[in-house]
């Protein structure tokens, strides 16, 4: 019942946020090239929406998204599951890892484009070089957090070192690494988008310049929406993995609510 | 340091050497290269007969756990041999079941499951030891938990689950260091009865460490006593009480007795109460 009255208060609090938005632009009579009104955020979104132009552009970017994901994550998995179980490898890899990971890898995309071309492959290699950092850290960390007591349980049974990687220190670092994967996603799209800015000829990015260009500040806004809807959905399919396969975790703690608590994202 | 005469080794263990499931001989280990390394066990000697329930008791740091390491072929001695029936115990052994002082289970598989890690590391007839896990779990009280998750167990639970795991595959030895130890005194109690219980039942050997004088006196048919550090056996004791023990047994004459005499080697060493 209580659940249910705040639910029903969020919302309102939401509609009333906008309803004021819409009223000062109204009242002040701010220009539309300054600040549009929601309903003027909204006639563009519809208008976006039925040219198709908004759904082709979105579908772009989700492909140049998912493709950097899974490239990003797979090298750091096999990267961070190398340097965690191997001294040498760690001795040899880390310290340019560490140098690398200092840059801000976003000041890399337009050397990318001119080294991928304006197409999807610089698009993919962007996303997946600012998706790969946080989830081979976290691989790392977690293949390494086994309890020193579950290892030696696994030792007075003769397991294999394989074994007790596959049976005790994968399943424990799964935390780690869906934690890894949450903020890996999100920050693919970021990659993603970062390119289309900086060459491209489709996708939500490029959509974006083009509309700063004309001054449509409105449908702007409206790409912004999508985005932000693109993000939350990624993050779910993400979370809905992770309570699937995390369901034995007491922490069921999503990161990507804390860091966004904390303003990291 | 030369290892006591034979006779008094012989004095010190229940069994004659041929039916011995454990036989230490002048058993040492040492930490550390440094000039003065770090003596944690020296001169251990003991015999452990086939069926055997036998304590080892000792203060905090004196090696205890150290010993049993060495037993499950975790860590190596510096010197001296541990065998196991009759072979020496080099590395982990499939025939011993170690039950650690905390459940260490494996949230992520079901109480059947953890049951089974041993059969699926040492790729063992998982079928037929399915019903012997099933068999061991209603002998500890947990029939219908096969398929409940750790953390849906008490920490008693839990730890019986963890010593249905260390019998799955049926070893020669069980090792268990302060199974109990993180459990509450009334659970505590109620596990030592279990424990008597599944032993008279099984007849498995065990080697039990505990730094608890009355767990040790109520438990066992032997108990050694351990010195600190660096980790001697001060005494063989012989407990001569008549089972099935009941708790009650705990407030009898003999009882005090056997762990007055216990204590009396921790209070000449300064009053060290467990």
């Amino acid at each position: 019942m209580n659940s249910f009255r705040n639910a029903t208060l969020r919302v309102l609090l939401m509609l009333a946020a906008l309803a004021l938005w819409e009223l000062c632009v109204r009242v002040f009579d701010v220009p539309v090239y300054i600040l549009p009104a929601p309903s003027g955020v909204l006639r563009a979104l519809y208008v976006g929406v039925s040219r198709f132009i908004y759904i082709e552009n979105s579908w772009i970017t989700l492909e140049e998204t998912l493709l950097g994901f899974l490239a990003g994550t797979s090298l750091a998995f096999l990267l961070g599951t190398a340097i965690a179980l191997s001294r040498r490898f760690e001795y040899f890899l880390y310290p340019s890892i560490v140098m690398f990971q200092a840059l801000p890898k976003v000041a890399l995309a337009p050397l990318i484009v001119v080294w991928f071309g304006v197409g999807l492959p610089s698009k993919i290699v962007n996303a997946a070089l600012i998706a790969f950092f946080p989830l081979m850290v976290n691989t790392i960390a977690g293949l390494r957090s086994a309890d020193e007591d579950r290892v030696n349980l696994m030792r007075s049974l003769d397991a294999s070192e394989a074994q007790i990687f596959w049976m005790l220190r994968l399943p424990g670092a799964l935390p780690f690494i869906m934690a890894g994967l949450e903020v890996a996603m999100i920050f693919a799209l970021i990659g993603a988008i970062v390119a289309e800015f900086v060459g491209a000829t489709k996708g939500l990015g490029v959509l974006i310049n083009t509309l700063n260009f004309s001054g449509d500040v409105a449908g702007i806004f409206s790409i912004l929406f999508i985005l932000s809807v693109l993000g939350l959905a990624l993050n779910q399919v993400i979370l809905a993995v992770r309570r699937r396969v995390l369901f034995w975790d007491a922490s069921q703690k999503s990161v990507t609510e804390d860091t966004r608590r904390g303003g990291l994202l | 340091m030369s290892s006591p005469p034979a006779a008094a080794r012989e004095a010190r263990s229940g069994s004659s050497a041929a039916d011995s499931v454990i036989a230490v001989r002048s058993l040492a280990k040492s930490y550390g290269t440094q000039p003065e390394p770090l003596r944690a066990l020296e001169e251990i000697d003991f015999k452990i007969g086939e069926g055997e329930f036998v304590a080892i008791v000792g203060p905090s740091g004196c090696g205890k756990t150290t010993l049993l390491k060495i037993l499950a072929g975790l860590i190596p001695a510096s010197s001296g041999t541990a065998l196991l029936r009759g072979t020496p115990i080099l590395g982990p052994r499939r025939d011993i079941g170690v039950v650690f002082q905390a459940p260490v289970l494996f949230p992520w598989r079901t109480v059947l499951d953890n049951v089974l890690l041993p059969a699926d590391v040492q790729r063992l007839d998982r079928v037929r030891l399915r019903a012997v896990a099933l068999d061991l779990l209603r002998l500890v009280g947990l029939e219908g938990f096969d398929r409940r998750y750790p953390w849906e167990l008490s920490g008693g639970m839990q730890q019986r689950v963890a010593i249905v795991r260390a019998l799955i595959h049926d070893p020669a030895m069980l090792l268990m260091d302060e199974p109990f130890g993180a459990l509450d005194a009334m659970t505590r109690e109620q596990m030592n009865l279990e424990l008597q219980r599944i032993w008279l039942e099984r007849r498995k050997t065990v080697v039990f460490i505990t730094h608890s004088i009355p767990e040790a006196v109520f438990l066992a048919d032997r108990v050694l006593v351990m010195t600190p550090r660096p980790g001697r056996i001060a005494e063989a004791i012989a407990i001569d009480i008549a089972r099935p023990r009941s708790l009650g047994v705990m407030s009898t004459l003999a009882f005090g007795a056997y762990a007055l005499r216990v204590r009396a080697h921790f209070n000449a060493l300064g009053g060290l109460d467990a």
